[in-house]
């Protein structure tokens, strides 16, 4: 779509675009080209000498058992975060779209984490959850259940998933109640007056005709889970116990910030930017395509 | 509604009643340790209505920061991290209306290729570009400065896109009558389309201002100096060690008020908050 009437000048739209260029150029593509320089090259442990080596780092990386360990985890993890997130939204957004009048009132009191930090989020429930003191914790001893997240690998995900879903659930919510707003009563009414009970008119008319919503949350959630949830990361378990919990995104920044390998963290960003791309992608062309019966 | 059914009425309101609750719980156990001693939230269980420490609790960390962990003031913290959102919130809504301004409103070489990068840098999120981009604002000397906070996030694809969507919207004749009437691009912009583009401004102003208050990775990397974190960092930095080595009552009042700002600017302006996410995302 293309405006009809234009205005004309030389010079002014090359300066109402330049603020927004320069930014780019400079925090977003040089960096990034930046990273694809250095992921072909080898730093020695001083960072005095440089040496290209070709596709030597990104060989390192798919033959390293703990790289291909993260990926497995990253995928844990996000369709634990994306899965139970869109779960729990949809039976809410469910529930809050058949008692219209209250749903307003609901949705305030759902909307809000969406304003929490995820670094805060993990703050939060690593509280809750600390092995000493928390006070889910000692909830939990009652029911006989040992929790540390500290040494135990599949509470420390279970920690993060929590925090992360909690995190995430508003943003789910919202779009999901939206979507089930815009689905027509008349459908709904013709079902039931053909005796179809609630149950079946949801599986049947409105979780199909949700499915666009679902498909762009799911991307969303995973985009989320892979880039969102460093803070949640940082602040609770920082991929530990062990490897447990390092997520790709984490990887990259223990590895280039803390061990300062920079050839090996840029590589690894440059395949973060083939993920991005292709979620982007994928979340354009869900968009465009309306996923639909 | 379809058709009345009270028994599952009640269970709806069950679930959403206990939705709510469980959303709301990790808070509430905040709020709850940040008034209480630090010998109280140790005692387990810790008690779960509020003691009578608030004040004490929060005009310390307001004041003075934690003992064992980070000393800056968390009201540095907090002013830091206004000046830091409301930069981000402002700066990216300023440069994307006037790019998309430029890029609907003109016919000029390259206006596409323009169009092109900014679409890109969706796909470059600060995660993916870390080393680098810390390198260069090094080299440009911004570490540990409100430029080096705000500007290399201020660029934004979402924002062009929206004002881009919106500007398509706007009927041509306004453009003609203003042209008419001898008004150039840019009296038209101030005269015409920025009092148009309230409502759009508005519900970017609140996602903005969240996602540049909520940052955590990019502050905590290029904020080596106490006097510039910002409060999410500040949080970060007073937990030490193990459970029992933190001041949990310090640190839980310090959540509380990092919590506060975006929450309330999501339940105040609650109906441009949704128009922004639900905009954003199209």
């Amino acid at each position: 779509m293309e405006k009809r009437v234009v205005f004309r000048s030389a010079w002014l739209p090359y300066a109402l675009v330049a603020p927004q260029i320069a930014i780019t150029v400079i925090f977003f593509f040089w960096p990034a080209a930046q990273a694809v320089w250095y992921s072909f090259q080898l730093q020695d442990a001083f960072g005095l000498k440089t040496q290209f080596v070709g596709l030597q780092n990104f060989f390192h990386l798919f033959n390293d058992p703990l790289y291909l360990d993260s990926f497995r985890i990253t995928a844990i993890f996000s369709i634990l975060v994306a899965g139970g997130g869109i779960a729990i939204a949809l039976l809410l957004a469910v529930m809050a779209d058949r008692v219209v009048h209250a749903a307003v009132g609901y949705k305030t009191l759902l909307i809000w984490p969406y304003a929490v930090a995820p670094a805060i989020a993990g703050v939060l429930y690593s509280f809750l959850f600390a092995p000493s003191i928390g006070i889910v914790t000692y909830v939990l001893k009652g029911l006989g259940i040992d929790w540390n997240w500290i040494i135990n690998g599949r509470q420390a995900m279970l920690l993060v998933v929590m925090a992360a879903v909690w995190n995430q659930i508003s943003y789910n919510f919202l779009f999901f109640l939206a979507g089930l707003q815009s689905i027509p009563k008349s459908l709904l009414e013709a079902a039931a007056i053909d005796g179809a009970g609630p149950g079946r008119r949801f599986w049947t008319i409105v979780f199909p005709l949700l499915s666009p919503t679902t498909f762009f949350l799911l991307v969303v959630n995973i985009v989320f889970a892979f880039f969102g949830t460093f803070g949640i990361i940082d602040a609770t378990t920082q991929g530990g116990p062990g490897t447990s919990t390092l997520i790709l995104v984490y990887k990259v920044y223990h590895d280039g910030v803390k061990a300062a390998d920079l050839g090996g963290s840029s590589a690894q960003s440059v395949i973060l930017m083939f993920i991005v791309i292709v979620l982007t992608v994928m979340q354009f062309r869900f968009v465009e395509r309306k996923v639909n019966y | 509604m379809v058709e009345n059914r009270p028994l599952l009425t009640f269970a709806s309101h069950v679930v959403l009643v206990l939705g709510v609750l469980a959303v709301a719980f990790p808070v509430y156990v905040t709020f709850v340790a940040s008034t209480l001693t630090l010998d109280e939230i140790m005692s387990v269980p810790m008690p779960l209505l509020p003691g009578d420490q608030f004040l004490a609790n929060y005009s310390q960390v307001l004041t003075a920061g934690s003992n064992v962990g980070s000393k800056a003031p968390v009201s540095t913290m907090l002013f830091n991290s206004t000046v830091m959102a409301l930069g981000i919130a402002i700066g990216k809504i300023a440069i994307s209306i006037i790019a998309s301004f430029a890029i609907v409103y003109f016919r000029f070489p390259l206006r596409m290729s323009f169009f092109w990068m900014i679409f890109i840098t969706l796909m470059l999120p600060v995660e993916v570009r870390i080393i680098p981009t810390f390198k260069v604002v090094s080299d440009l000397g911004m570490l540990n400065s409100y430029l080096g906070l705000t500007l290399p996030l201020i660029a934004s694809a979402t924002a062009t896109f929206l004002f881009r969507q919106f500007f398509l919207t706007v009927p041509d004749e306004l453009t003609e009558a203003a042209r008419v009437d001898g008004a150039g691009p840019m009296r038209f912009f101030w005269d015409v389309l920025l009092p148009l583009s309230k409502t759009s401004i508005a519900a970017l102003f609140v996602i903005q201002f969240i996602y540049g208050w909520n940052q955590y990775l990019w502050p905590l990397l290029i904020t080596g100096d106490e006097s510039m974190y910002t409060a999410v960092i500040g949080i970060k930095r007073m937990i030490v060690g193990s459970d029992a080595a933190n001041e949990w009552n310090l640190i839980m009042a310090t959540a509380m008020l990092t919590m506060l700002p975006p929450a309330v600017v999501v339940l105040l302006m609650q109906k441009w908050f949704v128009k922004g996410l639900v905009d954003t995302e199209k």
